[in-house]
């Protein structure tokens, strides 16, 4: 891969974020947010950017990792996510119980809460699929068919969540990151056959 | 039809016909008094907090909260009930107490209680409107609005005498 080819591939990972974050700390609403609401807010969009590089380390597609090294970088960010989304429900919580419990018990009147719960839940589970991943014992091709099939319902979940959400991210910031994400998950599970057999070395 | 014994056809149609005015009759009411009362809303009392004082308005106003209050059945208007009302505002959070605040309806059955701008939370522009006060069974509202550039949002009631 060219040098420049790597910096603009980092350029692209790194501004959508970065963009979608910076329009969302210029909404106007901020001024009529406490402080724990903004947080729990930013929590989201920062598991969303998350959710960006988490499939692009476990394909070993960021250029200048080395595959090895992608592989710690991924379960450290992912140990994050689960703290992102941990942050981002809590801090909803306190701002408001009774509308957090509505989402938790699927029973909200706004959709977007039922895909968040359903994409908290996959991260949850694929986050703990890859804690317990030797005691599990399963076989390579069966633990990555599992741990796949959660990410692209916590994907799935997460874009709809957000993308129905009036207030927290600028809306064409939000459009990108988003369709960041679904093209870097959706390549890397194509790209790599995550259904198949290893027919190909790490 | 000149036999006076009707063939089959005659009798399966004659049942037809009777059986579909009969059903017509109840499914298609011609006279008042059949005006369902509103149910609550999902997530309509989040945030709720029992017995908001009537005001002239909530804060500083500029923004419109109206609607009507009728009697289920025969859509009366009622007069002099208490709607609550409350929201995320550009003066507060759901869950503080100055956000909240109530009016009674005219003797149209109207009710209409300035109060500041609503601004989206948990991811909808919407309020809360609550009918609380046991003469007629407890109703809560959350209508949500077109846009959240609106300055006015309405909600209507039907209700159920206790």
């Amino acid at each position: 891969m060219s040098r420049t080819r790597s910096i603009l591939i980092w350029i692209a990972i790194l501004l959508a974020p970065g963009v979608a974050l910076a329009a969302a700390a210029m909404s106007p609403l901020l001024a009529w947010r406490d402080p724990i609401y903004i947080t729990g807010g930013f929590a989201g969009v920062a598991a969303m950017a998350l959710l960006l590089l988490q499939p692009l380390l476990a394909g070993g597609y960021l250029p200048g990792l080395t595959v090895q090294h992608a592989k710690r970088v991924h379960r450290l960010v992912g140990g994050t996510l689960v703290g992102a989304v941990i942050v981002h429900v809590g801090a909803l919580w306190i701002t408001s119980p009774p509308d957090v419990i509505d989402a938790l018990l699927f029973v909200s009147p706004t959709p977007f809460s039922a895909w968040g719960v359903v994409a908290m839940w996959a991260i949850f589970a694929a986050a703990i699929m890859a804690a317990y991943r030797n005691r599990l014992s399963l076989r390579p091709r069966n633990w990555r068919l599992g741990h796949t099939a959660l990410v692209t319902i916590a994907v799935t979940g997460s874009v709809v969540h957000a993308w129905l959400i009036e207030g927290t991210m600028e809306t064409l910031s939000k459009a990108v990151l988003c369709l960041f994400v679904v093209v870097a998950t959706a390549k890397v599970v194509i790209g790599k056959r995550a259904w198949a057999l290893r027919n190909r070395p790490r | 039809m000149t036999s006076l014994f009707p063939t089959r056809r005659t009798m399966l149609a004659m049942g037809g016909a009777a059986v579909a005015a009969g059903y017509s009759s109840l499914l298609v009411p011609t006279r008042a008094g059949n005006i369902a009362p509103t149910p609550s809303m999902r997530g309509g009392s989040n945030n709720y907090l029992p017995g908001a004082p009537v005001v002239e308005r909530i804060g500083g106003g500029g923004f419109w909260m109206s609607g009507t209050v009728r009697r289920a059945g025969d859509g009366l208007p009622l007069a002099r009930q208490r709607i609550q009302i409350w929201a995320h505002t550009t003066e507060g959070h759901e869950r503080d107490p100055h956000s909240h605040g109530a009016t009674l309806t005219d003797a149209n059955g109207e009710f209409r209680l300035e109060m500041p701008q609503i601004v989206p939370a948990f991811g909808q522009p919407h309020g809360h409107l609550a009918y609380d006060s046991g003469e007629f069974e407890t109703v809560f509202l959350r209508p949500v609005m077109g846009s959240s550039r609106d300055k006015s949002l309405s909600a209507h009631f039907v209700l159920k005498p206790v």
